[in-house]
């Protein structure tokens, strides 16, 4: 810069330009913080606040509309010792483990068939996703009929092609009970995996296969080879994503079963609504709430670090 | 891929599995709308072949509509998906923006919050929330669950919308910038035009959503005149034992059918909306 007496006649800038709101807010720093303000300020209060509260809860012996007393761990201890809590524990890892499998075997299948090239493919394609949308608690309504002991539809087609001799009891028997509730949640999750798994399989260039065709790849060979190694991180986040709400699933089972017959479906979420709501304790639901936290934690952190990394 | 060859192969390879897709995941919608239209003697009797309806009836649309609140629930449904939309889509884009464009110190462990938060799901925070409520003094009113839906919408929208702001150049912005805007002007002007369509992909999304939750709602709202439909549905046409289920379905029929408006004027919106969280490059 040419330094000439026209310039030192000018008075010298105090320490830079002079502070003014405008350019004190427009600095990259204050500007973030004001607009993630807002945000973060409500994430702590009704996220991060209501969290670790629980776990005070927990710790307590407290019933709703009474003040608690601290009772330490005796909570957890408790539950460790109720048969039922253990019963829970076991529906709720067989009920994700079952159909979060069920979901990608049938998502792949759905995202395969729908990746080939058809007149109406769009429109398919949004009537498949119809179950994921409507409401939880609507769709599951039409399932509790169709699931019905006296009228489902399934022991009328069932008896009236003679295949068996009784109605089923699909919500009465404990077995079929859990081989409901997994259908329903198969039923409703299926289109996410295929929808998701279809965008990731319209990726692949259909080059890549021209080419492996050309050196004589089989189509086993091609979905082993270049499909599924495509696919693999959308599958990961899906598969992540889907474990984690299906663990923590309340709305199907609630309104399906209630838990029921003799705690055969209750999962950890509903089992912590009875406690803590229905039977207005709210240290030890809070607790059960709480059992689920080393599992989804291991889960929610992998999957977090997974989706930074990408 | 290669092309189909012959009808017969495309049918086998095509429309047969389609075929069966569409079935079982349509079947459940049309059980709802037949019995919705079915009078009740042939609801109850289990010898008349239920797959279709002999006597149509819109009995339980009109008792539903006249002998329950379904319509103040509806009422309610929509003004909190409405409200916690809005609020969420702009508060998410409020962190998006400075997440996924500017430097500044902490972003790394809000962008972590961020995606932490939307993975934490409901049933680990209701008890104490509920409580929190109660000392709020807000049970059985709307806006406990107009508070506490952004809790999942927020993140929701924030991480979506970070994906998309990250994908406008940074020259545009910059330009303006010289040109005299401020950075609040950049963004609103420059940046969030080109957003567009994520901001409907983020809304869209966020409104199923909204409309879709139950346990909050479920837990704050024990009077009937501010359910939602829900928890109208479930608590209301089931009392006892019994069950109305010619009303409960037409309830359900009704109660989706905003969504599926919604959802069928902006279908491209909601896939990307679904799919940009794990299939971004």
């Amino acid at each position: 810069m040419a330094v000439g007496p026209a310039s030192l006649a000018r008075p010298a800038p105090v320490a830079g330009r002079p502070f003014t709101l405008r350019g004190f807010v427009e600095r990259e720093g204050v500007f973030s913080w004001l607009m993630l303000a807002p945000g973060v300020v409500f994430l702590l209060a009704f996220v991060a606040y209501p969290f670790f509260y629980g776990i005070y809860l927990s710790l307590q012996d407290r019933r709703v509309s009474e003040p608690g007393t601290f009772v330490g761990l005796a909570n957890f201890a408790t539950l460790f010792q109720d048969g039922v809590f253990w019963q829970v524990t076991r529906n709720t890892f067989v009920y994700t483990i079952v159909a979060t499998f069920l979901k990608m075997i049938g998502g792949l299948a759905m995202a395969l068939v729908m990746n080939q090239r058809f007149r109406g493919r769009n429109l398919a394609r949004a009537f498949l996703l119809l179950p994921f949308i409507v409401p939880t608690i609507l769709s599951t309504v039409a399932w509790m009929w169709i699931l019905d002991p006296t009228f489902s539809v399934i022991n009328w087609t069932l008896l009236n092609s003679g295949l068996v001799k009784t109605n089923f009891s699909w919500l009465g028997n404990a077995t079929l009970a859990m081989v409901s509730i997994i259908a329903v949640n198969v039923w409703r999750g299926v289109p996410f995996y295929g929808i998701t798994l279809l965008a990731g399989l319209q990726t692949i260039s259909p080059d890549l296969y021209e080419a492996a065709a050309i050196d004589g790849a089989s189509t086993h060979q091609r979905f082993w080879h270049i499909t599924l190694p495509v696919i693999k991180p959308v599958l990961i986040i899906v598969t992540m994503f889907s474990v984690i709400f299906t663990f923590s699933d309340f709305q199907l089972v609630y309104a399906l079963t209630h838990g029921g017959p003799a705690n055969a479906t209750h999962l950890f979420a509903t089992y912590a609504f009875d406690i803590g709501m229905s039977a207005g304790q709210l240290g030890s639901g809070a607790a059960v709430a709480l059992s689920m936290l080393p599992a989804l934690a291991l889960l929610i952190v992998g999957l977090t670090l997974y989706l930074r990394r990408e | 891929m290669v092309g189909g060859r012959g009808l017969g192969a495309r049918t086998l390879r095509i429309y047969l599995p389609l075929g069966v897709c569409m079935i079982a995941m349509l079947f459940p919608f049309y059980w709802m709308a037949i019995t919705s239209i079915k009078p009740n003697r042939e609801l109850y009797n289990a010898r008349i072949m239920p797959l279709i309806v002999h006597q149509p009836t819109l009995k339980h649309y009109y008792d539903l509509l006249t002998e329950t609140n379904f319509l103040t629930w509806t009422y309610n449904t929509m003004l909190v998906a409405v409200v916690t939309t809005a609020v969420s889509v702009v508060i998410g884009t409020m962190m998006a923006y400075p997440l996924a464009r500017l430097r500044f110190p902490g972003a790394a462990v809000i962008a972590i919050g961020v995606a932490a938060t939307y993975l934490v799901p409901q049933p680990l925070l209701f008890i104490p929330m509920a409580d929190i409520i109660n000392r709020l003094d807000l049970g059985n009113t709307l806006s406990a669950v107009m508070l506490t839906y952004p809790t999942l919408l927020i993140p929701f929208c924030a991480w979506l919308l970070m994906g998309y702001f990250k994908s406008v150049p940074r020259e545009l912005e910059e330009a303006a910038r010289i040109d005299g805007a401020s950075r609040l002007q950049a963004m609103v002007r420059v940046v969030l035009p080109l957003c567009v369509p994520g901001l409907l992909s983020a809304g869209i999304f966020a409104f199923t959503l909204a409309q879709n939750e139950f346990l909050y709602a479920l837990i704050f709202l024990a009077k009937s005149e501010v359910r939602t439909v829900p928890v109208g549905a479930i608590t209301e046409l089931i009392r006892g034992d019994v069950f109305y289920w010619g009303q409960l379905m037409a309830a359900a029929l009704l109660g989706s059918v905003p969504v599926a408006l919604i959802y069928s004027f902006f279908v491209e919106y909601y896939v990307e909306g679904l799919t940009a969280g794990s299939v971004k490059s």
